[in-house]
């Protein structure tokens, strides 16, 4: 890619960071919500 | 259609839906992305003028559609949250904010890098550019009176009315290159009648920016099931739904 090499790769490297950022805050918020909800239901069924 | 779309409206519904449907979006968004980019890095000749460096719009022109695809889209739910006061609709407009941000940004960045080479300079104060920015802060003002507000109803209803207003800077972002003298380059895709590109530049465009939407709506589904499950904590369907996955 002669001297552009280094643009174009940063380029796709950041899109690949933001979105991988993306989808791994999206389904670790997720499952750390449900975590939460799940305890709770727990707590609430069986008071100690 | 119309008792498909009522029934869309139902909270439980369209979170069994929404998880059905990920998968698949997942698998068509990695597999558009993946033969897009093979087609751009790989298969496709460099530029006369640009050289190599014209690859970038592979991700730039996907992600700067997107951004504005997602504010049009959040204006339409909003205006549809405001007036018919339907929940799905106001999750998305608070959903899909983040993800519009994280487009635009990438508009900007991958623009700025594209820049650099190309006009010498990282950032110029040019109708475009600036318009997009615009859109940036546009979706931080969503994100950050989202944040602001406590109660789950009032804030989405306040984020629906800012996507609301704030989409008036859409066709100008869009407009922009038409009605002002900018150093970015006028349209070249949307030009169907003239094709200023290549068939075998033009395809793996198409086919990245295809699968740009279908990760947008991938990353929606999720997102809208986080906020459902905060709003409706209590109710019944929440417990069904925890117990049966």
């Amino acid at each position: 890619m002669g001297g552009y090499a280094a643009y174009v790769w940063s380029s796709y490297g950041v899109s690949a960071g933001v979105l991988g950022l993306c989808v791994a805050t999206t389904y670790i918020r997720l499952a750390w919500l449900k975590r939460q909800l799940r305890r709770r239901e727990t707590e609430l069924d069986d008071p100690k | 259609m119309y008792r498909w779309f009522h029934q869309l409206g139902s909270p439980p519904y369209f979170y069994r839906l929404a998880r059905r449907l990920e998968p698949r979006l997942a698998i068509a968004a990695l597999l558009l992305i993946a033969w897009g980019v093979y087609g751009g890095l790989v298969k496709a000749p460099p530029d006369y003028q640009q050289g190599e460096a014209f690859r970038i719009i592979y991700v730039h022109v996907p992600s700067a559609w997107l951004s504005l695809f997602v504010y049009t889209a959040m204006a339409v739910a909003g205006a549809v949250a405001l007036v018919w006061r339907m929940k799905l609709a106001e999750v998305f407009v608070t959903a899909a904010a983040p993800l519009g941000a994280a487009f635009t940004f990438l508009a900007l960045v991958t623009g700025s890098i594209w820049g650099k080479p190309m006009w010498g300079t990282w950032w110029v104060w040019d109708a475009r550019l600036t318009s997009e920015l615009i859109l940036l802060f546009l979706y931080l003002g969503v994100i950050a009176l989202n944040a602001a507000i406590e109660d789950r109803r009032s804030a989405a209803r306040a984020c629906a009315l800012l996507a609301l207003v704030g989409v008036i800077n859409v066709p100008i972002v869009h407009y922009s290159v038409e009605w002002w003298n900018t150093l970015h380059q006028g349209p070249t895709i949307t030009r169907f009648d003239r094709p200023a590109m290549a068939p075998e530049m033009l395809w793996p465009l198409l086919w990245c920016a295809l699968g740009f939407n279908f990760l947008f709506f991938w990353l929606q589904l999720p997102r809208m099931r986080y906020e459902l499950l905060q709003r409706e904590a209590r109710s019944r369907w929440v417990a069904r739904e925890l117990g049966s996955e």
